[in-house]
């Protein structure tokens, strides 16, 4: 599905991700740690194709093909998508509109996916305009079912959400990244950033990567690391010389 | 002039569609009654609405003695060169609307302007809705796909009395060498309710208007809005004014306006001259190229219990939307056009779904032009 390979990235004169390597095969879904400033959010916006994220060097094929230099919008058309941590507020732009604009297909879906996720009354409401943190999470993850790609990347799905909403978001993420199907229907992947690693109790991630000052420290199992981390902080990851 | 035009439906098939852009129903099926003025030529005016009429305004002051009561009385016929000029006409042009106490028309009442060759086309309409009447009207100014310069200067007096309601919805769609002046002003009495909505996304030469409404009765309800897009070469110098006279009156402004190279002044004056009066003037705008957006509003409160505010943004469309939008798999330019259509979303509260439609209709048809 992803392979990155040697990347280099600089925002202006500063180079921020260095040498990253990272394969994400198809049905797969990985989790990366790292503390703030790490670079976490610069990788997957740099995957997603945002201005101001310059490569350097190295490549980003998605699907076997090179998308390093493609723009943001094809890269969505084949098959990326992305939940932001903190999305914008678009005035009068109603939120119900943004889905008819997005829905490759399967329009008609809308009000369904909308009622699942408790947002059916926001359709009318601008977009993200006074939403509470739960709120913005779930309108994020109703938008990516509405476009339905076939990457996810998720910048801290659980961050200002209360108990209530993380198993309703949890839920629909899981969804998303077709953990609900068996492991032999299952083709999406995805690309979580998690701090507290809440998400990993609906989602079972398959492989989890550490990033310390734009460098992959670590890779394993998910849950082992969160716990290495949670018991020794990030203290011994940017200590560790294994790569 | 087009001689042989006699009703909206003789008009080239062009110009019919300019005029349908102006919201207007050019088969006038779902109109409550109709008024159509080609130049300075009363072609139409009927209305199909009981306790409702629509007459050229000469004729209806000859019906009506009283109705001097209400001729000038609104505007200033001194005001300024544009009021002088309709006051010395000898045959007077335009509309009287008359809805009698409680009737209540289901349907807008047109009015369709259409300035085909004349220099000048001038006119004075006088809107009466009596107590607890309720009447919408929607005006359509309009120059034809042949016309070549000229001038519409229209006045228009506002009468809504007691809990009557009166919304006026006026779509422009002139061209690059027309210029209009409108002059009206509104007095509203006790538990009245008056919404005026301006919208203008066609190229003009130059508009200059600075509605007044006067809230004098207690309660009375005044709100303006407007959508408009300033083309290169347009100028747009636009205000709306209320002046809240009464206990418990209130006043809202709303603008939303995007330069793509033209001139727009957007004023808006709420003065709150008694106490429990609440106010509030919230201008928008976009710049897509360079030209200018000055907003100016004013608010003006004289006594303690008045509460007056405004907001005011000028500035481009922020590159994390577009990017936003563009993550979701929509081009750049389709992202900014989503986003401009956003912006010129204004819902008017207490508008006929109808008239809502032909607002969003007018705004969608340019929309393809950003």
């Amino acid at each position: 599905m992803l392979e990155i390979t040697d990347l280099h990235v600089s925002i202006g004169d500063r180079e921020v991700l260095h040498d990253i390597n990272l394969t994400i095969p198809d049905g797969e879904t990985h989790v990366m740690m790292g503390p703030n400033g790490s670079g976490k959010t610069t990788l997957l916006r740099t995957i997603m194709g945002f201005a101001g994220n310059e490569v350097t060097a190295g490549s980003i094929v998605f699907n076997g093909e090179d998308v390093t230099r493609l723009p943001l919008h094809e890269r969505a058309e084949r098959g990326m998508g992305m939940l932001y941590q903190r999305p914008p507020t678009i005035a009068g732009l109603k939120l119900g509109k943004l889905l008819e604009v997005t829905a490759r297909e399967h329009r008609e879906r809308i009000p369904a996916l909308a009622a699942e996720l408790n947002m059916d009354r926001f359709l009318d409401r601008d977009v993200n305009a006074g939403f509470s943190g739960g709120e913005i999470k779930r309108s994020e993850v109703l938008q990516l079912l509405v476009q339905d790609p076939t990457f996810t990347m998720l910048d801290e799905p659980e961050s200002g959400v209360d108990i209530e909403n993380i198993s309703l978001i949890g839920t629909a993420i899981s969804r998303l990244l077709e953990k609900d199907q068996h492991i032999v229907k299952r083709h999406k992947s995805g690309l979580i950033i998690t701090h507290t690693g809440y998400i990993l109790d609906y989602i079972d991630a398959d492989y989890g990567h550490v990033l310390c000052d734009g460098v992959f420290k670590c890779h394993g199992n998910p849950r082992e690391i969160l716990k290495s981390i949670k018991t020794h902080g990030y203290q011994e990851c940017e200590e560790c010389q294994r790569t | 002039m087009p001689a042989n035009v006699e009703e909206l439906k003789d008009l080239s098939a062009e110009d019919r569609g300019r005029l349908e852009l102006a919201g207007l129903d050019v088969g006038e099926t779902e109109r409550s009654g109709s008024f159509f003025q080609i130049d300075q030529e009363i072609r139409h005016a009927h209305s199909g609405t009981e306790g409702i009429e629509v007459l050229p305004i000469a004729e209806a002051l000859q019906k009506y003695d009283w109705l001097k009561d209400y001729y000038w009385k609104a505007v200033d016929r001194d005001k300024d060169k544009f009021t002088k000029f309709v006051a010395k006409q000898e045959v007077q042009k335009g509309f009287a609307v008359i809805a009698r106490k409680g009737a209540k028309a289901i349907y807008p009442l047109q009015a369709c302007l259409f300035l085909a060759g004349a220099k000048v086309q001038y006119l004075h309409n006088i809107v009466i809705a009596e107590e607890g009447a309720e009447l919408h009207l929607i005006s359509g100014c309009v120059s034809g796909a042949e016309t070549k310069g000229g001038s519409h200067i229209g006045v228009t007096e506002f009468y809504i009395g007691k809990n009557a309601r009166v919304t006026s919805t006026m779509i422009h769609n002139w061209s690059e060498s027309i210029s209009v002046f409108p002059r009206s002003a509104s007095i509203i009495e006790e538990g009245g309710v008056f919404l005026s909505n301006y919208v203008c996304m066609q190229p003009v030469r130059h508009i200059d208007m600075y509605p007044t409404a006067t809230l004098k009765g207690e309660n009375a309800v005044a709100r303006f809005s407007s959508v408009v897009v300033a083309h290169p070469g347009s100028t747009l110098d636009l205000g709306s004014r209320a002046i809240l006279a009464a206990p418990g009156t209130s006043a809202e402004i709303v603008s939303r306006m995007i330069t793509r190279g033209g001139t727009i002044i957007s004023r808006g004056e709420i003065r709150g001259e008694v106490p429990e009066t609440r106010g509030h003037i919230e201008c928008r705008g976009l710049i897509l190229k360079d030209g200018l957006i000055h907003a100016i509003p004013e608010i003006a409160g004289s006594v303690v219990e008045t509460e007056l505010s405004h907001e005011a943004a000028v500035g481009r469309i922020a590159r994390d939307e577009i990017e936003y939008l563009m993550s979701r798999g929509l081009d750049e330019e389709t992202a900014t056009a989503t986003i401009i259509r956003g912006f010129l979303d204004v819902k008017i509260r207490g508008l006929p779904e109808m008239l809502q439609r032909q607002i969003d209709g007018a705004i969608d048809a340019a929309e393809s032009g950003f």
